[in-house]
């Protein structure tokens, strides 16, 4: 539970960030995007519509994947949350990355931490989907650079991988 | 940034009792938060009036869907993914399922929850014409214990309704009263995906007998969205067809009907014309279902 | 001869950093002691400001403050015509226009403070539309309201009205649109009084900031410095921008000795900066019996917005494109640019082209319509050939065969037989399907002289330790910049791609290539990075350190030898113009452009007349782009445009009120999701470029043209009615449905 100590209104919140426990100050109401970005220093988790539209702000929370930009400090306390930056095992890119790379599935970048995160939660609850259940799945992240079919090229390939599938920590 | 966090305060006391506690104490004081896809989207943009919030999220007393032989009764915290992914709701629900599946993204699914698209109570909210549909009853909860509340009667106006100003939704109660009918819902936004609906629709129809020819129909309701204040019955609509048997007649009739039934609104997304044509043209295709598909399998 | 990397897909250079959440936008950059700026803009459309008051409530001394009487330099926003105001001083002239700047070190304070600062106006009529600018109810800008106009005359057009067998009218319009970046604008801007000012941020062009900031700040060349960070998109939406929110957060650091940081949010980077101009064009056309183009009169306007910002150059390229890829034995083309209290429009993807060449392919369904015969023949029959020259009376060098382009689009669209069975299967039930044809040109690089105007300059050099780092100003917002100049360097050094950078665009460390638009960076810079590197080739064989035939590391200890010996080892190289190419900047005659691209464009579309919702089920893009120097990356780049194109055709309005954007949030500026986009299968011809890299010719803006109005000809296919506005939404289909019998809904005929 959180205490505030200071009067300030900032409290101490608990949460386990890409296997990591942390402790951050922090406004319950303060966006968790917020306390990735800067409690945290990290930046891979974007900003780009501010209300859930666009996906770039796009983490897992508990395993499932959230829109950041939504949801309040104090509901992640005792969380644990995966960015972008827990995705590869040190140098080794994973799985999705390599594909991302190979077929063309980042332009400007902006929106490619969100979008391999949601392929991530995507290949998790349905490791061999259809070009449909990909439409679906990156549905809530918004790419304006590539029209998104390198991206399902991607996701594909990194599905028919298979034995190489994405690790995303519970 | 157009909002300030330390403005707000909130709090988390973790089970139902305390939620409503304070409630009582402070009545109209605290704006419960549940997934907070609505509620955090007014914050962002510098819109929430309420300073003090008090998070319902992943209340276990809230969480549950729990299967009866009649009925199910869904926790008001469920997320749309839960709701998707519940097997009976699926199977039985699938106006629901379906209303789950195109809110929003998958990002928006797993915080967003049926009793925060209840209670935020936007004409436009994707749910809300399937539980008129299946005529729900609502279960709401305060310090004076638990009440039900037929969803027909909860929205009484624009952003009002039957709840007390201490009292939360609970949970949502469908009767398992539905395999024998044809399902039918559609939602039509500015895309196929991530849009406020311009109009939705969902039906249920069921003809006497399903003979070849088509029986008369013997129970019809046809609820709709974003074309009125509220999400709206068209009751005058089910009286007119119960009992009829589906022909080009009908339909033309039905279509004047409805038209006169709805008040859609000129608004940032549509016309008040294009709505009220849409509306007509899906009542017309769910009439055409009903009649070449009779009942469900 | 065969190439080792030019030609193939390898990974995006600076890919990597992109995958993993490293890579480093503006907003992922703090600096110590940095300040959060923000804008108060103007609330109305058109008036002179009154009175300034500032709510006692606030401490304003914890507040840097800036308006139009800080400005140590010209108060106006360097481009063309400069008539653009930094900050308003008094006049306003849109609605969000920049009046004063405020800096504190807490962001969340500065939304009240903003709110906080109290402005009274006495309003003036404002105008908001093309019809309005030309009536002149109000003159809002210089005597007329014109920002320019261009008069292109080929030919006899008397002559053409008295040989026509038909005479065919259309009006066409295109709405504004938002370009849409995922990552808003952004800035850091710092400035001590020894080294000068320092700006990082979000943006195509750090020449153009560095213009616009030596003016506005007062400062000579080498106290401005400007650096280009990581950009999540741009599109054109932060070509001459950026000088805006640059010259803003420069102000900022100046008064008060500390950096300063603007980062827009979506809703005030929506309502406040650039869009697509909107766009009017007029079609009357002398056609012969078997549907020749004889001549004709095209009246092409653009509405610019409150100030003249590019609209001068946009309105050029349009009008250019205006006749599309057709011969028109005479013509009299009138571009116009007007002003409006809008937001001044800018700088997005096809610059003008999209707009003329949507109102010429509708145009050319028109005509084929009224002759009675089918799209694809009145486009055959019209089609430009080598030898035959376009409207500005260029010469077709090359050996383009477009009727041939067309025979393959449709062949891999399966046009015919898919027009045929629409045809027969439209009649029954809610849906209604029909195919659209759209074949277009666009040229590369700047406008007649402008390339030489631009004299840009590129560096290659051999660092200490033998590595190979490209100097350019270009920019890579995700289009390739790097990836591809890597290759060329590579390619032309006989070094693997990897051991080939690019440099940081940074006004400190590399020399001006030009801005990062216009479709030139392969074509124009690439061409330059390969004779700077052939350059710093030849000086290593000339110094005796390394033979012809070489591997990389022999080719990496000459260099470093080099360096060690005689210092710095860098090889620039700066534009030509080619031979005999000329152009005429008063009668606009000549070679428009150094080459043209071609495309042929199919889409199938379906319009659900329960919903009255049209969505394109199947898009192939063809085009002839020279040479394709990465097929992954070409391929991303048409499927990209193609997509924007679509939602320009179909689902992005803007909506307006009083000049201002009232949609301005994602969830009400509706762009294509994952589910909403076809299959867009893009294939290519190349038949080589003699004026650009490896056979290049840019290709980053063609795929915007030709989407929207192949869409709109299959709209018409299906119903029966024809549309000649976009964007095309529902409501406006039932519109039109509505007001016809059930039985007149069906597809036209096939060929």
């Amino acid at each position: 539970m959180a205490d505030s100590l200071d009067g300030s209104g900032r409290c101490d919140l608990s949460l386990t960030v890409n296997g990591t426990p942390q402790t951050v100050r922090a406004y319950p109401m303060q966006r968790l995007l917020d306390v990735l970005r800067h409690e945290l220093q990290l930046t891979g988790a974007k900003e780009g519509c501010g209300e859930g539209e666009c996906g770039s702000c796009s983490v897992l929370f508990n395993g499932a994947l959230v829109n950041s930009c939504l949801i309040p400090a104090l509901q992640a306390e005792g969380g644990s949350i995966t960015t972008i930056e827990g995705l590869a095992e040190g140098p080794q890119l994973n799985a999705l990355q390599k594909a991302f790379l190979e077929c063309g599935g980042a332009q400007c970048g902006i929106c490619t931490p969100g979008m391999i995160l949601s392929a991530s939660h995507l290949l998790d609850k349905n490791p061999t989907p259809t070009l449909d259940d990909i439409r679906e799945g990156l549905a809530g992240n918004l790419c304006r650079c590539t029209g998104y079919m390198q991206i399902f090229e991607a996701v594909a390939r990194a599905a028919n991988e298979g034995v190489a599938r994405p690790r995303t920590p519970a | 940034m157009r909002f300030d966090p330390s403005d707000y305060e909130l709090i988390a006391p973790g089970n139902l009792q305390a939620v409503v506690s304070l409630l009582a104490e402070e009545p109209r004081q605290w704006l419960p938060i549940a997934g907070g896809t609505d509620v955090m989207v007014q914050f962002v943009a510098g819109k929430l009036a309420s300073r003090k919030l008090v998070s319902i999220w992943n209340l276990p007393e809230l969480r549950d869907i729990e299967v009866l032989p009649t009925e199910i009764r869904i926790g008001a915290g469920c997320t749309y993914t839960e709701l998707r992914e519940h097997i009976v709701i699926a199977r039985e629900f699938p106006l629901l399922a379906s209303a789950a599946r195109w809110t929003g993204g998958i990002a928006n699914q797993n915080r967003g929850t049926l009793g925060g698209n209840i209670v935020n109570a936007s004409p436009a909210a994707d749910s809300l014409p399937a539980l008129l549909a299946y005529e729900a009853e609502l279960v709401l909860v305060s310090i004076r214990g638990e009440r039900r509340v037929p969803y027909l009667d909860f929205h009484t106006g624009y952003k009002t309704m039957q709840l007390q100003g201490d009292e939360l939704v609970r949970s949502i109660c469908l009767r398992r009263n539905f395999a024998g009918h044809l399902q039918y819902t559609r939602k039509v936004g500015a895309r196929n995906a991530q849009a406020i609906s311009k109009v939705c629709i969902a039906a249920l129809g069921r003809l006497r007998g399903g003979t070849i020819e088509g029986g008369t129909i013997e129970d019809v309701r046809i609820a709709l969205g974003s074309v009125a204040p509220i999400p709206i019955r068209l009751k005058e609509v089910e009286r007119l067809l119960r009992g009829k048997l589906i022909g080009p007649e009908l339909v033309a009739q039905t279509r004047q009907m409805v038209a006169a039934a709805i008040q859609p609104i000129d608004d940032i997304r549509s016309t008040a014309k294009y709505r009220s044509a849409v509306a007509s043209n899906l009542v017309a295709e769910f009439l055409e279902q009903l009649r070449d598909n009779g009942n469900a399998a | 001869m065969t190439e080792h990397v030019v030609g193939t897909s390898v990974p995006r250079k600076e890919g990597r950093d992109k995958v993993t959440g490293a890579a480093r936008y503006i907003d992922d950059i703090t600096l110590p002691g940095m300040l959060y700026g923000a804008t108060v803009r103007s609330q109305i459309p058109r008036g002179t400001i009154k009175t300034i008051s500032f709510d006692p409530k606030f401490d304003w001394n914890e507040f840097v403050v800036v308006t139009a009487e800080h400005i140590p330099g010209k108060n106006c926003i360097a481009l063309i015509l400069d008539d653009q105001p930094c900050l308003a001083d008094g006049k306003v002239n849109h609605p969000e226009e920049p009046i004063l700047l405020l800096a504190h070190p807490d962001p969340h304070l500065l939304q009240k403070a903003v709110d906080a600062v109290a402005i009274e106006y006495d309003p003036l009529p404002p105008l908001f539309s093309i019809e309005d600018s030309d009536r002149c109810s109000q003159v809002i800008w210089g005597t007329d309201n014109l920002f320019k106009t261009f008069l292109i005359e080929k030919g006899s057009v008397e002559d053409a009205w008295a040989k026509a067998d038909y005479i065919v009218e259309g009006e066409y319009t295109t709405g504004a649109q938002e370009q849409l970046y995922i990552e808003n604008n952004g800035v850091i801007a710092s400035f001590n009084a020894d080294q000068g000012l320092t700006v990082w941020g979000s943006l195509q062009c750090p020449y153009y900031v560095h213009k616009a900031l030596m003016a506005l700040c007062n400062l000579p060349a080498d106290k401005v410095r400007v650096v280009q960070v990581e950009t999540g998109g741009a599109f054109g939406g932060k070509e001459e921008y950026p000088s805006m929110i640059a010259g803003h957060a420069s102000l900022l650091a100046m008064k008060s000795g500390r950096p300063v940081k603007i980062v827009y949010d979506r809703l005030e980077d929506m309502t406040a900066t650039t869009k697509r101009h909107p766009s009017r064009t007029r079609h009357r056309t002398a056609v012969s019996r078997t549907g020749q183009i004889l001549g004709g009169e095209i009246d092409f306007t653009i509405d610019g917005g409150a100030y003249a910002t590019l609209s001068s150059v946009v309105l050029s390229r349009g009008t250019i494109h205006a006749g599309g890829p057709y011969f028109w034995p005479s013509v009299r083309i009138r571009g116009k640019a007007v002003a409006t209290n809008t937001p001044p429009h800018g700088a997005f993807r096809g610059f003008g082209a999209p707009q003329s060449l949507f109102a010429m392919e509708r145009h050319m369904d028109r005509i084929a319509q009224v002759v009675g015969i089918s799209p694809a023949e009145v486009r055959r029959r019209n089609f430009l050939k080598p030898g035959q020259t376009t409207t500005t009376e260029q010469t077709i060098r090359e050996e383009i065969d477009l009727g041939k382009l067309l025979d393959r689009a449709l062949e891999l669209s399966n046009y015919s037989a898919k027009k045929a069975q629409f045809a027969r299967e439209n009649p029954a039930g809610w849906i209604k399907r029909g195919m659209g044809i759209a074949a277009v040109l666009h040229g590369a690089g700047f406008t007649g002289s402008g390339e030489r105007y631009l004299a840009s300059v590129v560096g290659v050099e051999a660092c200490a330790n033998g590595s190979i780092r490209i100097l350019v100003s270009s920019t890579e917002f995700g289009q390739g910049t790097n990836t591809v100049l890597c290759q060329i360097a590579a390619e032309a050094l006989d070094l693997p791609y990897e051991n080939v950078r690019i440099a940081q665009p940074d006004t400190d460390q590399v020399p001006n290539s030009g801005p990062t638009v216009a479709s030139r960076t392969v074509m124009v810079v690439g061409n330059l990075v390969r004779s700077a590197a052939f350059g710093l080739k030849q000086t290593l064989f000339a110094s005796g350190l390394l033979g012809s035939l070489h591997s990389p590391e022999e080719f990496r200890a000459a260099a470093q030898r080099h360096v060690a010996t005689h210092g710095a080892l860098r090889s620039f190289a700066r534009y030509e113009a080619p031979e005999g190419v000329f152009w005429d900047d008063q009668k606009y005659r000549g070679e428009a452009y150094a080459t043209f691209a071609w495309a042929v464009y199919v889409a199938e579309v379906a319009v659900d007349l329960s919903t009255y919702t049209a969505t394109v089920e199947d898009f192939v893009a063809l085009q002839e782009v020279g040479r394709v120097l990465n097929p992954v990356l070409a391929q991303g780049q048409i499927a990209g445009g193609v997509a924007q194109g679509i939602g320009f055709a179909l689902y992005e309005r803007v909506v307006w009120q009083n000049g201002r954007m009232q949609n301005g949030q994602m969830t009400n500026y509706i762009m294509p999701t994952s589910a909403d986009l076809p299959p867009i299968r893009v294939f290519f011809e190349e038949m080589g470029n003699i004026h650009g890299a490896y056979g290049a010719k840019g290709i980053g803006e063609l795929p915007m043209d030709g989407p929207a109005p192949a869409i709109l000809n299959a709209v018409e296919n299906a119903l029966g009615t024809p549309f000649d506005s976009i964007p095309l939404l529902p409501e406006e289909i039932f519109e039109a449905v509505s007001k016809e019998s059930p039985a007149e809904l069906l597809a036209t005929g096939g060929e």
